[in-house]
């Protein structure tokens, strides 16, 4: 076992190096199947499972009970209001939450006081909610936009910053892939899509972004003259770029996934379901997702984008000739 | 300053950053001590407790709303709000199509009624009006019961005063129209007379029937009234427009009896009538001239603002718009503060596993990080006391979120800078060289990384609605504060830094010595340095088509083998530029 800093100085001179470009078609393959399963699974699987923001509904948030018995809230609810189904789960450690079909004014009020006595709780630990249908559905299609957006302009960005489409054409690759592969695991998973979920999704289409940015720096820092020069081929640049760059890329995902896996633990332990915890698990997978992406689908989709330039395939061919006739000099 | 360089240009940048944080805390603290800020910042609704509506425009028969009619829609809930004794509500529009009403506590039925209810505005001329603000009559000095006015006959017009009967006396007598308010309807029968107030003066009505609806308000606007000789004097009026044939005729009959009055007595209060909008009087004007044309006139002691407050609500008032509650939500105070609690520990946590995993990953380094993430906390948290002390923004829980994902996002600030000052040193460069160099790398990565950050959060915040606003725009906020650490703070901090002894010769908790960097000296001399790990291993040469740097450190022996291997392999096609190294971390397990 080798320290780190031993590790990233062979990854810097490319003593050691790991074929994120070569075995390119590997990579692509996973992402592929990973794509695939993740459009495949919620068609067959059911689906996404909604929250009741997208639904609709009457839901009730009973804090500080004494007792977490999901029957008592459910006979509660059926003796307040026969004939509505009421869904009972325990979210935090005494915390209930009650989800009905949308109550009218005076049966919200009601089913409110019966929970309250059942649940032996005063006023101020409980709420009720009702929410419109249309009200997730808001959320979304205002999320669609800032999407279509948000791609359009950061596409624009990155290609005026790098000077070459290119660039954006794989930045957005690895997006797409990391967006699908996110919305795939909370389709198989399924966890509850809520409007916090969208927020957290959101985040993770800049988050994936801003990574693939900082290796795509890298890249065209070492690609900068790569015409002039006959030391390695484009592809084998691109390579140890993203070689150069994985130290920093391990550091930021851990630094950045451990204060979202900390609201997760503590979301999922203590808090039950809340915007919290909808939010630090869209991050969290997508966190790792987009790490993933930029360096095993963005930057090899770059170099298989450009290495059939002619000037590339010219200087590639240079090279060649360069270590034959050192190999020659060597023997 | 006799010395201009890195050394100083750094302090001096330290010191820039001192007096811009010294200036904020100082802004805050004056702010404080006049009672206008807070230390804490201002929660939102989900962390303090509340209610919130958000609440879908409908108007009659019209399709769509404009914005300026939900503006209008706005002024108006405030009002209601505002007056039925709700302070500190909020109320703003989302996505031009929704009103959102965020209320501390909960609204009891009325006020959610009073909320929904489309604007009640009507016309009733004035039967008895109080000279000033007036309470409660006390119960003593009240009309006795054989006292009270008993109608002679049936009413003949609206400003009869035979629709004052002994119940409308009682009522007017115990009405209070300074606070403490009489709790008073807001819808009434338009056929009826009504006790009315007029929030603004405090003066106490007895009110006719309505004799024009609304409705018959054509538009209304405000501007410079016109002298005599046409030319425009400085005060202020309002241009009332009502419908023809409906409003202008029935305005006409109403001005035409009034203006007799008050040509025989101007301050005759039945010379009046009451502009009524949810059963509360906006303003009772005189009626100083007769009315053919339905286009009228109001003058008084308007200010611009008031002109145009008056204005509005008259445009407002012909609009039949009221509100669906789209959805309505509750959270409990101490919910919302569970719920504020829990992140901040999560904050709390994830930050001591960041600042532990610096530590570990950059030794001595690892405090420049954690001293960068204080000072890039305390920039945020000024700038969230600021914006809610002068823009009334509010933190929320995804902005609680935001503010601990981009604990995240801005470490990665340091890593990426840190990183580069270790590839310079990997060149061989020194310690001071090392950090300009990587700096000015570091420099153009880091900014564009955050520039596809702050292009989110502007995207997120102009298109998305409600939760999500407050995320995006937290998310910004710490972008920004993120750029101003790593300029003033983090590379400053580096440039005096890499001027120690402790990290300028490299010590190995320093998380810059270069031994453990594997640096190549510039100079390769006999003194040529090597790792331990940089033995003579056979399988050091396998990558030396990767390896620029490698290939030129290595032996003619390992090139020997470098070169079989390439014939083992056999030359690939020119084109498929195919790195012939090889993944040998299985053999360094």
């Amino acid at each position: 076992m080798k320290s780190f800093a031993t590790f990233g100085n062979e990854l810097y001179t490319g003593e050691r190096s790991y074929e994120f470009v070569g075995k390119r078609k590997i990579w692509f393959g996973i992402a592929g199947i990973a794509v695939l399963l993740s459009i495949l699974f919620p068609l067959f699987g059911g689906g996404y499972n909604f929250g009741i923001e997208f639904r609709g509904g009457s839901q009730f948030t009973i804090s500080q009970v004494a007792h977490t018995d999901v029957l008592i809230g459910e006979e509660a609810v059926a003796k307040a209001e026969p004939g509505t189904v009421a869904v009972v789960t325990n979210i935090a450690s005494d915390t209930m939450q009650v989800q009905t079909d949308r109550l009218s004014d005076d049966a919200t009020l009601k089913v409110k006081d019966a929970l309250k006595a059942a649940y032996g709780v005063t006023e101020d630990h409980i709420t009720s909610t009702f929410v419109g249908p249309t009200w997730g559905q808001d959320v979304s299609r205002q999320a669609i936009i800032g999407f279509f957006v948000f791609v359009l302009l950061a596409t624009v960005l990155m290609a005026l910053y790098f000077r070459t489409w290119r660039m954006s054409i794989a930045a957005i690759v690895g997006l797409l892939v990391v967006m699908v592969v996110t919305a795939g695991v909370y389709g198989a998973s399924n966890f509850e899509v809520t409007p916090s979920a969208i927020i957290g999704f959101l985040t993770i289409l800049s988050y994936s972004l801003y990574d693939t940015v900082v290796v795509f720096d890298k890249i065209r820092e070492n690609t900068v003259d790569i015409t002039k020069s006959t030391r390695r081929t484009f592809a084998q640049e691109v390579n140890l770029a993203v070689n150069q760059t994985l130290v920093r890329s391990i550091n930021t995902t851990m630094v950045a996934v451990l204060p979202v896996g900390s609201i997760l633990f503590i979301g999922a332990l203590l808090l039950g379901a809340g915007t919290l915890r909808d939010l630090s698990l869209a991050l969290f997978i997508g966190i790792i997702v987009s790490t993933f992406s930029t360096i095993f689908v963005a930057a090899p989709m770059y170099s298989w984008l450009r290495e059939h330039e002619p000037e590339l395939v010219k200087q590639a061919k240079k090279v060649q000739q360069r270590e034959a006739t050192e190999t020659a000099v060597a023997l | 300053m006799a010395r201009t360089g890195p050394t100083s240009t750094a302090r001096r940048t330290l010191l820039w950053l001192a007096a811009i944080i010294i200036a904020c805390t100082l802004a805050v603290g004056g702010g404080v001590l006049a009672g206008a800020a807070t230390w804490a910042p201002k929660l939102g609704l989900d962390l303090e407790g509340g209610t919130q509506m958000i609440l879908a425009p409908k108007v009659e028969g019209a399709g769509n709303i404009t914005s300026e009619q939900l503006d209008q829609a706005v002024s108006i809930i405030r009002q209601r709000v505002d007056g039925s004794g709700v302070s500190e509500a909020e109320i703003s529009t989302e996505g031009g199509r929704n009103v959102v009403v965020s209320l501390p506590g909960k609204p009891t039925d009325q006020e959610r009624e009073l909320i929904k209810a489309s604007a009640n505005m009507n016309f009733r001329p004035v039967i008895a009006a109080t000279q000033a603000p007036s309470g409660a009559v006390p119960e003593a000095e009240r009309t006795p019961e054989d006292k009270l006015p008993v109608p002679t006959a049936a009413p003949v017009n609206s400003s009869d005063t035979n629709w004052v009967d002994a119940a409308l006396m009682k009522k007017f007598e115990a009405t209070s129209c300074i606070p403490p308010l009489t709790e008073r309807p807001t819808t009434s029968d338009p056929d009826k007379p009504l006790v009315s107030c007029e929030p603004d003066s405090g003066v106490k009505y007895i009110l006719g029937p309505v004799e024009v609806p609304g409705k018959w308000i054509k538009t209304a606007s405000y501007g410079l009234q016109a002298g005599a000789q046409g030319a425009t004097t400085n005060e202020w009026s309002v241009q009332l427009t009502l419908q023809k044939p409906d409003g202008a005729k029935a305005f006409k009959d109403v001005t035409q009896r009034l203006n007799a009055k008050y040509q025989a007595n101007p301050n005759d209060p039945q010379a009046r009538f009451a502009i009524v909008l949810d059963d509360s009087v906006i303003s009772a004007p005189s009626s100083m001239a007769v009315i053919t044309d339905g286009q009228s006139s109001i003058t008084g002691q308007f200010t611009e603002d008031s002109a145009k407050s008056l204005s509005d609500k008259l445009k407002f008032g012909s609009l039949p718009i009221s509100f669906e509650i789209q959805s309505e939500i509750q959270i409990s105070a101490t919910l919302g503060l569970q719920q504020l609690e829990m992140g901040m520990l999560a904050g709390l946590i994830g930050l001591g596993l960041v600042v532990i995993y610096s530590l570990f990953q950059y030794r001595a380094l690892g405090f420049v990080t954690i001293l960068s993430l204080v000072i890039a906390g305390l920039i945020t948290y000024l700038a969230i006391i600021l914006l809610g002390w002068a823009e009334n923004y509010r933190l929320s829980l995804a902005g609680v979120a935001g503010i601990i994902v981009a604990i995240g996002q801005t470490a990665d600030s340091f890593i990426v800078y840190f990183e580069r000052v270790r590839d310079e040193l990997r060149d061989g460069r020194g310690l001071v060289a090392a950090v300009e160099n990587g700096w000015a790398r570091a420099k153009r990565t880091i900014l564009a990384s955050k520039a596809v950050n702050i292009l989110a959060s502007l995207v997120l915040y102009f298109v998305s609605v409600g939760s999500v606003k407050g995320f995006a725009f937290t998310l910004g906020l710490t972008a920004v504060a993120d750029l101003i650490v790593v300029f003033m703070f983090t590379h400053p901090a580096l440039q005096l830094l890499a001027r120690t002894k402790f990290f300028g010769e490299g010590h190995a908790f320093s998380g810059l010595d270069p031994v453990q960097l594997g640096a190549v000296p510039l100079y390769r001399g006999a003194g040529r340095f090597r790792t331990p790990e940089e033995s003579q291993e056979v399988h050091k040469g396998k990558n030396a088509r990767a390896a620029g740097e490698a290939e030129r450190r290595q032996t003619i022996a390992e090139r020997r083998l470098a070169a079989k291997e390439t014939q083992l392999v056999g030359s690939r096609g020119a084109g498929t530029a195919k790195s012939e190294s090889r993944d040998d971390s299985e053999e360094k397990k």
